[in-house]
This record gives structure tokens, C-alpha cells and sequence, in this order.
């Protein structure tokens, strides 16, 4: 270990800027993502039918290749077709687009848990298709997407570490160069995979106790 | 796009398929390990495997590849980088593995335990001829999704200058110009890829249906 204390305090200005891009990240890509992904989910249940193939494809091909790929083709491609982006707008992009493809899955899933009984009974008292999504299917679906759209923002968590490929000054590239000035590049990177490892447990942690405090608006299954 | 350019991309793909299906089989010889260790009465040793999967499902695995590629060096090893690479795919798919196959294993329904108990058989047979081949049939979807989440997480290998597949488009698209093609191209071929991973699976999965609890 050859740390130098002092080249650490002198960057630690750095480092929390650093943090604070990977959280803005983390939580616009998130909800960006879960918005987006909502709204896909809904255009191919309930859009029109001209919509469903596009919006599948679109899907299957966000969920069949590497996030990697994507954000190259936006970031090195997009210039070509007069999309410039800069890396923050293109790294926010990328991440929202294919978290949106994977929340749309859980969204779609959510909708078709939903016990057709509920819908029947919504419709036999003579709720409008509108209050039946607002006031049945939402808050059931809620509480049936919850686990796995924890799970997916925690894996967008650890995807914005592959945006300091296309140069996101977020925490990995800025401790990767701040590694290799030193000479500590192992060193720094330990410690920032513990970091990581850190911040996804404690992510885990507070989903768990959300589902477990919100589990009493689970309904009776069907 | 020219024949040649999408030749040299058919030839990377096949090198990522090479580096997915090596690490994919240690993963899995690891995972059977580390998940033997999680379900271990030992207390030290249950406690190593979780914190084993917990470590290595936390942290991002472009962070894991750039640890285990610079750590090598730094321990006074000399190895290819191609090696540092396989091995950390391989641990990180390993985690998610072991969970796999922990949750197959606890999935075994009591009851066959027990009749198994009943007609006699040692608790040597009972893992091999009871427990084992349907905790494997139980987790075996997931172990194809892992198979396929590998071929995509491959593509972070090439930040540690590994040619597969997506460096390959790269360094093509940098000499080139045209990015677009390039990465669509590849695109492309990981979706081929990743399709007949998961057309295949589901056909071997559909071969021993039949030994479903």
C-alpha cells in the first residue's frame, strides 16, 4: 500500500463530485427508466395494435445486446445522424433507454399477475377503463412489481460504472485516474468495489424494509 | 459495410463466445462450490460463500475486470490479460450461479426426501439421485439466463483490451468512420447469439420435462 494521505485529501473534492454524478445518474436514469419503461408497458397492452410489434422489437433488441453497445452507438454514432450529445446527456440516455426496455418486462408482467377477477368485478360496477387502471390496476401492480423493480434499479446502479467507458466523470473513472496518478491503481480500486458492494447492500436493504412496510397493502391472491 | 469488415466481426463474435462458454463452466464448477458452502451447517463457511455471492452480485463487474486485471500485476504475477479477464467473469457469474443453484437445491420437495428416506436410501444417494439431478433441472432457466447475461457483460472485457466482439467494432469503427454500422452490426450479431442461447435452452429444457416434481 503507498498511499499518499495527502494527494487523497487534496482529491476528495473530486471524489464527492464524482459521487454525486453516479447518484444523479443512478436515480434520474431510474426513474427515467421506470417512467419510460411504464409507458411502454402500457402502449403494448392498451395502444393501439399497429403499436405492438415496433415497441416488442424495440425491446427484444434493448434486452438482447450489451448496454455497452447501445451507449456506443449513441455517443460515437450519434453525431453522425446530428445527435451530439455530451457524455453526461448521452450516459442519462443510454441508461434510461435500456432500463426502460427491462422495466417495461416487469411492468408487463405486473399487469398480467393481476387477477382477471378484479378487472371484471371494476367493470361490472362501472368504473371507467381509465379509473380501472388508476384505481385497481395500479396499486396492485404496485405491490407485485416492487421486489423486481428494486432489483433492476440496484443493477442500474452498478451499470453506471460501464458510463466511464464513454467518459461520465462519475465515481470509477474519476477514482481510476486518481489510481493511476498514484500509482495505487489496485489499492483505489478495492476500495471502490467495496464501496459499491456498500452502497448496493444498503439499496437492498432499504427496498426490503419498503416492500416489508408496504406488504399490508398486499392483496388476498386471487 | 464491406464483406470483410463484417468477417473480421463474425470471427470476434466467435472469440466472445469462446470467452462466455469458458467462464460460464468455471462459474458454474465455482458456483457449485460456493453454494455448497452457503448451505453448509458450518457456520464459517456458510458465512464465506454469502459473503462470497454478496460481493460479487454488489459490485459492478466493469470494476471487479479493471480490480482482478490490475491486482494480477500488482501480487507480482504475470499473467495474460486474457486470463484476468476469464477470471473475473467467471467469479462474478459464479455468485449469481451458486444463488441459482441454492435456491434449486432448496427447492427439492421435502416429501421425495423422505420417501426416499423410507426406501432405504443413505444420505450419499439421496444427494446424487434425488436431490441433486432436480435442484439442477430447477435451475437450470436460470442458469441459461446467466449464460446469456455472460455473453452481454463479455463486452465490458474489452476496457482490459481483449479483441472480442465489441472491441473489435471499436477498433473497426474508429478506422473506419462509420460507427453506426459497426456497433448495429454487432448488435446484431450478439442478438443472433444470445437467440439460438435461448432457442437451445429451451429445447434442452423441453427434453427432461418429464422429471418435474
Amino acid at each position: 500500500m503507498n498511499f499518499d494521505t495527502d494527494l487523497i485529501a487534496r482529491s476528495l473534492p473530486e471524489i464527492f463530485g464524482a459521487f454525486g454524478i453516479t447518484l444523479l445518474m443512478w436515480f434520474a436514469g431510474a426513474i427515467g427508466a421506470a417512467l419510460l419503461g411504464f409507458f411502454v408497458a402500457v402502449g403494448r397492452r392498451y395502444g393501439r395494435s399497429w403499436l405492438a410489434v415496433p415497441l416488442w422489437a424495440l425491446v427484444e433488441i434493448i434486452r438482447g445486446t450489451p448496454f455497452l453497445i447501445q451507449l456506443f452507438l449513441l455517443y460515437y454514432g450519434g453525431p453522425f445522424v446530428g445527435l451530439s450529445l455530451d457524455p453526461i446527456t448521452a450516459g442519462l440516455l443510454g441508461l434510461t433507454v435500456y432500463g426502460a426496455a427491462y422495466f417495461s418486462e416487469i411492468f408487463r408482467g405486473g399487469f398480467e399477475a393481476v387477477p382477471a377477477g378484479h378487472i371484471e368485478a371494476a367493470e361490472c360496477v362501472g368504473l371507467t377503463r381509465t379509473q380501472i387502471v388508476r384505481r385497481i390496476l395500479m396499486p396492485e401492480m404496485t405491490m407485485l412489481v416492487l421486489p423486481a423493480s428494486v432489483n433492476m434499479a440496484i443493477v442500474l446502479l452498478k451499470e453506471t460504472a460501464v458510463l466511464s467507458i464513454i467518459t461520465v466523470p462519475e465515481l470509477t473513472l474519476v477514482i481510476s485516474a486518481i489510481g493511476s496518478q498514484q500509482y495505487a491503481f489496485a489499492e483505489s480500486l478495492f476500495l471502490l468495489a467495496l464501496f459499491y458492494w456498500g452502497l448496493v447492500e444498503l439499496a437492498g436493504r432499504l427496498g426490503r424494509f419498503t416492500e416489508n412496510r408496504l406488504s399490508k397493502y398486499r392483496f388476498a391472491t386471487a | 459495410m464491406s464483406w470483410k469488415l463484417f468477417e473480421l466481426l463474425i470471427q470476434a463474435a466467435f472469440y466472445t463466445v469462446l470467452i462466455s462458454a469458458v467462464s460460464i463452466i468455471l462459474g458454474l464448477a465455482i458456483g457449485m462450490v460456493v453454494s455448497a458452502a452457503t448451505l453448509s451447517r458450518n457456520r464459517a463457511w456458510s458465512l464465506a460463500g454469502r459473503t462470497f455471492v454478496s460481493f460479487f452480485r454488489g459490485a459492478p463487474l466493469l470494476v471487479q475486470l479493471l480490480l482482478i486485471y490490475n491486482l494480477v500485476p500488482a501480487l507480482g504475477l504475470d499473467v495474460p490479460s486474457i486470463v484476468a479477464a476469464v477470471t473475473g467473469l467467471s467469479l462474478c457469474t459464479a455468485a449469481y450461479q451458486a444463488e441459482n443453484l441454492r435456491g434449486g437445491f432448496q427447492s427439492v420437495p421435502g416429501g421425495l426426501l423422505e420417501a426416499a428416506d423410507m426406501a432405504g436410501l443413505n444420505p450419499r444417494q439421496q444427494f446424487w439421485r434425488i436431490r441433486a439431478p432436480i435442484a439442477v433441472r430447477l435451475a437450470f432457466p436460470s442458469l441459461v439466463n446467466e449464460a446469456i447475461m455472460i455473453l452481454k457483460a463479455s463486452s465490458l472485457v474489452s476496457v482490459v483490451g481483449i479483441v472480442e466482439l465489441t472491441r473489435m467494432a471499436q477498433d473497426l469503427a474508429a478506422s473506419t468512420y462509420r460507427p453506426i454500422e459497426l456497433f448495429a452490426a454487432a448488435g446484431l450479431l450478439y442478438l443472433i447469439i444470445n437467440w439460438l442461447v435461448a432457442s437451445g435452452g429451451a429445447l434442452f429444457e423441453r427434453s427432461f420435462r418429464w422429471g418435474r416434481p
